[in-house]
């Protein structure tokens, strides 16, 4: 058969899985076989069904599954739980099912034989349905069964030639085998698309993960990803992938808190930015946090809230007591709790669930509480952290991050090596100071913004969180009860200088009197003066006038006289 | 030997993969073999499983040519184009084998 080397872009047949077809640009090679291989209890089966199903739902593309394992029914119950109907689809003639049972002591074996037998059902069952896809699970259970491996492995070989002859795409899956992927080496017959399965245990937390090992004439993914497998089925979550050439939204969101926007330049945050709100037990990190949710809730925008240390009922009842009800937003359906413990997943799970959550929800904001609460080796958590903030911010999502800081810590080693990453950062601090704490916030950074760099004194009541600007004088920064101490020791000293004020405004005014009284009596003595003067001239003159008529009177007188 | 517990009626099948000259020596071989031994007391039927592939299925049959003795329980499958009749026939019943050497 010519190879189809001609097509420039190999034909590929989509698995339906979530992520899978991503890392893969595709799915698995269509026409061939491919490999899938892992130990026990990795989920080969059920990628190998997925396949099946999806291709027969999803695709238009019957399939056959030969089982080497279970029964029919066997799988048919265990995949029911995911909402899979294999007996649906056999009623409907798009699966068919053939156990094939290889019993060991059954089996007598005397001269030359094939497995003729096993082609003919396979083309029989093939047949029967118009199959399209194939999956062989898992077929090196027929090396237990028959003692001639040589005749097995030509065989097998024959049988991947058959497949791609009749240009089935299949699924066969293998067992993971030592210092090889397979146990007898299936992969040397298998050789166009490999794929590993792993479930790997770390400190106790079990992670799954798959990697394209080998994809001939296909580019594909090379890391190794993590993948799910919940009542939703197989997701792989291609998250490495995320790059930095994410669109910028625009607009700016509120905190929640009217003095926490007054604090930042454009009156809020960013939208699709990452918020750290970083802070030691108790100083009101998921109550801040709340705050803007239901700011959120109240545009009429979706939140989800992941919650790794309350559940969202006691978080809802929380934040009751500031004045916030979040509980009618959850039923409004505009706030989604998902709450785990995060020893419940390795951490690549729990981004996995997170990245899968995020994509059916669709929120607006995310909200991850606390992000400490996620632990692992350093290394693996800032990749982890670096691939979640990637996937939001790729999302456009508004992300609020909460820390949880250790009293006593070094500075640094406080953001978890994520502060970096965050383009605001909301530093919440105890201040204890005469014998009482005080909640007090910094914005330590806000990317591309202008921010307060002062100490805010962050008070919660009944009508929500409240900052109030932090006593700065003389004495330094003052919060809590020392700052009502001081600003009523201001207010008294204000007020005694006040009065020691008026004290000499009225001393100034009454001397002013004195010195009035005094003008006027001077001017009285300087008026009797002047009368007195004024007298004395009008005396003077009578007095002139009597001498002048005097001496008229003589003058006369001695005139007659003469 | 061969009065113990009277072993009733065989049932035999044989499925074998087209008229290839390996699926005819083995019938031929399994003839000769039940006549000289269980004369008068087996069935035989012989199945091509390109003809009829879903007895293939039914019974279970991977490998060509296959003997499946049916009856008397339980099933046996002998696989092999029944070049040894003493294998044969411990594969059918080991009391046969028995009383042959």
């Amino acid at each position: 058969m010519p190879e189809p080397q001609a097509v420039p872009k190999l034909p590929k047949a989509p698995t339906g899985i979530a992520g899978f077809d991503e890392i893969t640009f595709g799915g698995l090679p269509a026409g061939r076989p491919a490999l899938i291989c892992g130990a026990a209890g990795c989920g080969k089966t059920l990628f190998a069904t997925t396949f099946l199903v999806n291709g027969a739902t999803l695709y238009g593309e019957p399939g056959v599954f030969m089982s080497f394992e279970e029964r029919a029914e066997d799988l048919a119950a265990n995949v029911a739980s995911l909402g899979y109907d294999l007996d649906g689809l056999i009623a409907a003639g798009k699966l068919a099912i053939d156990h094939v049972r290889v019993e060991r002591s059954e089996i007598e074996e005397t001269g030359e034989y094939d497995l003729e037998g096993l082609f003919i059902r396979l083309g029989f069952a093939v047949d029967s349905v118009g199959a399209k896809r194939v999956v062989l699970d898992t077929i090196e259970t027929l090396f237990s069964g028959f003692t001639d491996p040589s005749l097995l492995r030509a065989e097998l070989r024959r049988l991947f030639g058959w497949i791609k002859d009749r240009g089935l795409t299949a699924v066969i899956t293998g067992e993971r085998g030592d210092g090889q992927l397979t146990r007898q080496g299936l992969e040397e017959y298998v050789s166009d698309c490999v794929v590993l399965l792993d479930n790997r245990v770390a400190d106790q937390i079990t992670t799954r993960r798959l990697r394209v090992v080998k994809y001939r004439g296909s580019a594909h993914g090379t890391n190794e990803y993590p993948f799910l497998i919940d009542e939703g089925g197989i997701s792989v979550l291609p998250v490495t992938s995320a790059d930095l050439n994410y669109g910028v939204a625009e607009g700016v969101i509120s905190s929640g808190v009217a003095g926490l926007d007054a604090m930042l330049g454009p009156g809020g945050f960013y939208r699709g930015t990452s918020v750290l709100i970083s802070g030691e037990a108790g100083t009101g990190k998921t109550m801040l946090s709340s705050s803007l949710i239901d700011a959120a809730c109240a545009r009429g925008e979706r939140c989800l809230s992941f919650v790794f240390e309350e559940s969202g009922a006691q978080i809802c009842r929380n934040a009751r007591s500031i004045g916030l009800d979040l509980a009618r937003h959850e039923a409004s359906g505009l706030l989604r709790f998902e709450a785990a413990r995060p020893t419940l997943f390795g951490l690549e799970m729990h981004l996995a669930r997170m990245h899968r959550d995020i994509d059916r929800f669709r929120p607006d904001v995310v909200v991850i509480d606390p992000l400490s609460a996620l632990r692992g080796p350093t290394s693996e958590l800032q990749a982890t952290l670096l691939r979640m903030i990637d996937l939001l911010k790729g999302r456009g999502i508004t992300a609020v991050f909460t820390s949880l800081r250790q009293e006593g810590v070094v500075e640094a080693a406080d953001d978890l090596g994520v502060s970096s990453l965050m383009d605001t950062w909301i530093k919440l601090l105890n201040v204890e100071a005469n014998g009482e704490r005080t909640r007090t916030l910094y914005v330590i950074k806000a990317r591309g913004m202008s921010h307060s760099h002062q100490v805010r004194e962050f008070l919660m009541s009944g009508d929500g969180i409240r900052l109030v600007d932090a006593y700065m004088g003389p004495a330094g920064v003052l919060t809590g009860t020392a700052r009502l101490v001081q600003e009523a020791h201001e207010r008294a000293e204000s007020l005694r200088r006040r009065q020691e004020t008026e004290r000499r405004v009225r001393d100034a005014a009454r001397r002013r009197a004195a010195i009035e009284r005094q003008i006027a009596e001077l001017h009285a003595g300087l008026d009797a003066v002047a009368d007195e003067e004024r007298l004395l001239r009008d005396e003077d003159a009578l007095r002139e006038t009597a001498l002048a008529d005097e001496r008229d009177e003589l003058r006369a007188r001695r005139s007659r006289a003469e | 030997m061969t009065g113990d517990a009277a072993p009733g009626r065989y049932l035999l099948r044989l499925f074998v993969a087209g008229t290839a000259p390996r699926s005819l020596r083995t019938v031929e071989s399994l003839r000769r073999i039940c006549e000289a031994h269980l004369a008068g007391r087996y069935e035989l039927e012989v199945i091509d499983i390109y003809q009829q592939p879903e007895l293939a299925e039914r019974d279970g049959v991977v490998a060509a040519p296959t003997l499946v003795r049916a009856a008397p329980a339980p099933v046996r499958r002998i696989t092999g184009d029944l070049s040894d009749p003493g294998r044969i026939l411990r594969g059918l019943d080991p009391s046969l084998a028995e009383a042959r050497l």
